[in-house]
């Protein structure tokens, strides 16, 4: 037992939150989230400097062959930072599918460009009606010449306005399979997501692919690529739930009301206390989720603490994200200040993957 | 970062768990499962068992019986006692007074008063609660009065746990009201509970239970010998043993075994449509929850052990936020073992006697009733709160 990151796990972790306290402040981060991209090439290429694009793929790719657990001080920092440059979706999503199901040759192209900064990617999955059931997919493919060609909608595409290329699912004869689509393919219609990060609807019409695992088994993968995913805003929500917790405590620190600081009434004190204690049970099953997101061995006992983190985390995002804001009076409904973002950012967080609901039914289902 | 056991901590808890099987008898296990209340002899039979093997105070030095496990191996012990059902160790002894003689009392004190806590022949009960002294204990009123070589004690305890069992009571008494701080003037007094002028009245609680009393002090004469540590520091020793507190605050393997024993028996109900209860969403969703911030506590608690195993540190206010997350997952699986058998909650208990009334169903509900008091007792959680905002957060 041994809840420590190892020395460089920790020296990334710290490495990643100086580097975004320094250019990722709130008043740098509005920048970028104003701009026309909404991303910042200059910070992508210093994460990939730091290694960040790596971090949890093979040395044969130029990575550093890290997993879950490496990840999670970085998404921390990213929860604290609230970052919105498309890590979550490259890295966390969309090159997933070819380490863990492509070809040596898709390996070596896709992931080697990747780790080098070059490559962004998305991945599209989400269809109309399908709300969080992974299975649900009505995009379809079928061989063209060598390749495929691809037909379907997809909708909230994480990243999608960013990505060179999108991992798509879609339905073939033998069932639900994995293509990918480069962005010449694909028609996007770009937002701007409630917590400020890039998205988009894709329609693929007669769009190029190549067919990327097992032709028809792509569901376990997609499972456990989610799965995967949902460890890693697990974990950014702990890092948000921590600047939420610590700002608002020192508000109440510092405004007056009654000629004294709002902090000395217990009617405050106890709600903040509360507050803590969300902050460390997320913590908590963070962790859990993690090391388990790294065991693809049984695929049941994995999902089934995903699931139970998410349940906790979801939970917990909305209570400390609403009383991080009821703290702050008046002052946490502006937005000028950071912690309405953060508040913004829980709140999203809480329902991407599946809500506390969806994963109560799958660890039902899963016991 | 690994969530497992190590090899050697999974071999120690394989050893627990194995020699707990063995060792618990069945009578006492049956009992422990029917949630019958259990009596002096049902407590002191476990004890004794403990006490043979070495056991029975893990956290005592070793030269007076302690077994030298780490707060890992300590957390272990007392979550698989939890876990597998057996009578709680009543603390009041080994983890409260015998801890504070060995810090604070003499080598006289040592010898007289530790065998007969660690052996189980002695049966210790605590008076620090008065009417008007609950959650703000430094108000306390029962006066001892210095007179020669003994102390003259008048006033009155209550909540006392096990008193009406109890043969020793330790005590906080105010042997100084002159002083203006509160918490100086009182101090540590260790009185025999047959001492003439003491009387134990029972407060019966709504589930009909006998497990806390008043107990009144009149003129009760108390030889000086029986202060522990200096007269007028009663506060210091007190304060010592919050910071003294049992590994298993959470109360996370008794409350799995709880957990266990619901789902099993929530799938031999029936919901309104006929189906195993169980199977009902609604009902499904709010065990699930509870099961979810179980595996929470779990964990957080882990990582509160590794931490102190790390820093060789006492855990503080940590200890606060178990406590209040483990009575509220206590309560929890109370209430929902009560509603889990719906309208067959309200028999409570038979007129006749007849011998085919469900007692087990029956005690569902005083359960749900007894149960309240865990948010209440050892420090409210309002008071756990407290210390979380002054001691963590600096309010």
């Amino acid at each position: 037992m041994n809840f420590d990151y190892n020395e460089e796990q920790q020296l990334l972790a710290d490495s990643v939150r100086r580097y975004l306290a320094k250019d990722y402040a709130f008043e740098a981060r509005k920048k970028i989230v104003a701009s026309k991209e909404g991303w910042s090439p200059a910070v992508w290429a210093q994460l990939t400097e730091m290694g960040l694009m790596g971090l949890p793929f093979s040395p044969d790719h130029g990575g550093f062959g890290g997993g879950a657990v490496d990840l999670m001080g970085v998404m921390e920092a990213a929860g604290d930072a609230l970052l919105v440059e498309p890590y979550l979706a490259t890295v966390g999503l969309g090159a997933q599918f070819v380490a863990r199901a492509g070809s040596d040759a898709q390996k070596k192209t896709i992931l080697t460009a990747v780790v080098e900064g070059k490559l962004k990617m998305a991945f599209a999955h989400t269809e109309k009606g399908a709300r969080y059931n992974l299975a649900k997919v009505d995009a379809t493919a079928k061989k063209a010449g060598a390749g495929w060609e691809i037909n379907g909608q997809k909708f909230v595409v994480l990243g999608a306005p960013s990505a060179d290329t999108f991992v798509v699912s879609a339905k073939t004869d033998k069932g639900l399979s994995l293509f990918m689509v480069k962005k010449e393919f694909a028609k996007v219609k770009a937002y701007v997501t409630l917590d400020e990060q890039r998205a988009g609807d894709v329609t693929f019409a007669k769009a190029q692919g190549e067919l990327l695992g097992t032709e028809g088994g792509a569901l376990p993968v997609i499972e456990e690529i989610m799965d995967f995913a949902t460890a890693l805003i697990c974990a950014e929500a702990v890092g948000a739930m921590k600047f939420a917790c610590d700002t608002t405590l020192e508000y109440l620190k510092t405004r007056k009301q009654f000629g004294v600081t709002i902090g000395t009434f217990q009617a405050l004190q106890h709600r903040m206390v509360d507050m803590y204690v969300s902050y460390e049970q997320a913590k908590s099953m963070a962790c859990l989720a993690a090391s388990k997101a790294d065991s693809p061995v049984d695929a049941k006992d994995r999902s089934r603490a995903i699931s139970a983190a998410k349940i906790k985390i979801a939970d917990n995002c909305r209570h400390v994200s609403q009383e991080a804001i009821q703290l702050h009076g008046g002052m946490g409904m502006t937005d000028e200040m950071k912690v309405s973002h953060t508040f913004k950012r829980l709140t999203m967080i809480a329902q991407q993957f599946g809500d506390a609901e969806h994963h109560l039914a799958r660890f039902a289902a899963l016991s | 970062m690994d969530l497992n056991y190590s090899q050697d901590e999974s071999a120690f808890r394989d050893e627990v768990r194995g020699w707990i099987k063995q060792n618990l008898p069945q009578d006492l296990r049956e009992k422990i499962a029917n949630y019958d209340e259990l009596g002096r002899e049902d407590l002191l039979r476990w004890h004794k068992i403990l006490a043979k093997k070495g056991w029975v105070a893990p956290a005592w030095p070793k030269e007076f019986g302690g077994t030298d496990w780490n707060v890992v191996q300590r957390y272990i012990f007392e979550e698989e006692c939890g876990f597998a059902g057996t009578p709680p160790l009543i603390p009041f002894g080994l983890s409260m007074c015998g801890p504070v003689i060995l810090r604070f009392g003499t080598p006289e004190q040592k010898k007289r008063f530790l065998p007969g806590i660690y052996n189980g022949d002695v049966f210790w009960c605590q008076g620090y609660s008065e009417p008007g002294s609950g959650s703000d204990l430094a108000s306390l009123k029962t006066k001892a009065e210095r007179q020669g070589d003994h102390y003259i004690v008048n006033g009155q305890k209550i909540w006392t746990t096990l008193g009406h069992i109890a043969d020793w009571i330790f005590c906080l008494v105010r042997t100084d009201s002159s002083l203006s701080k509160r918490q100086e003037g009182i101090s540590f007094l260790l009185i025999d509970m047959k001492t003439p002028g003491i009387t134990v009245r029972p407060l019966i609680l709504m589930d009909g239970g006998h497990e806390v009393n008043e107990v009144f002090f009149d003129n009760v004469k108390v030889p000086a010998e029986n202060l522990i540590f200096e007269e007028g520091k009663g506060w210091t020793v007190a304060k010592y043993l919050l910071g003294h507190e049992r590994m298993n605050t959470g109360r996370i393997g008794a409350s799995k075994r709880e957990l266990a024993k619901l789902k099993e028996f929530a799938g031999k109900q029936t919901g309104d449509d006929g189906k195993p209860l169980i199977q009902d969403s609604r009902f499904r969703d709010r065990l699930t929850r509870v099961e979810v911030e179980l595996m929470a506590l779990e964990i957080t608690n882990l990582r509160f052990l590794d931490q102190m195993r790390r820093s060789g540190q006492p855990p503080g206010a940590d200890v606060s936020m178990l406590k209040i997350k483990g009575t509220e997952i206590q309560q929890a699986l109370t209430e929902l073992s009560m509603q889990a058998v719906g309208p067959m909650a309200q028999p409570f208990k038979s007129v006749a006697n007849d011998p085919d009334f469900d007692e087990f169903t029956a005690g569902l509900a005083p359960r749900y009733c007894n149960f309240r008091k865990t948010t209440i007792y050892a420090g409210s959680n309002e008071i756990q709160r407290n210390i979380i905002s002054k001691m963590t957060l600096g309010l």
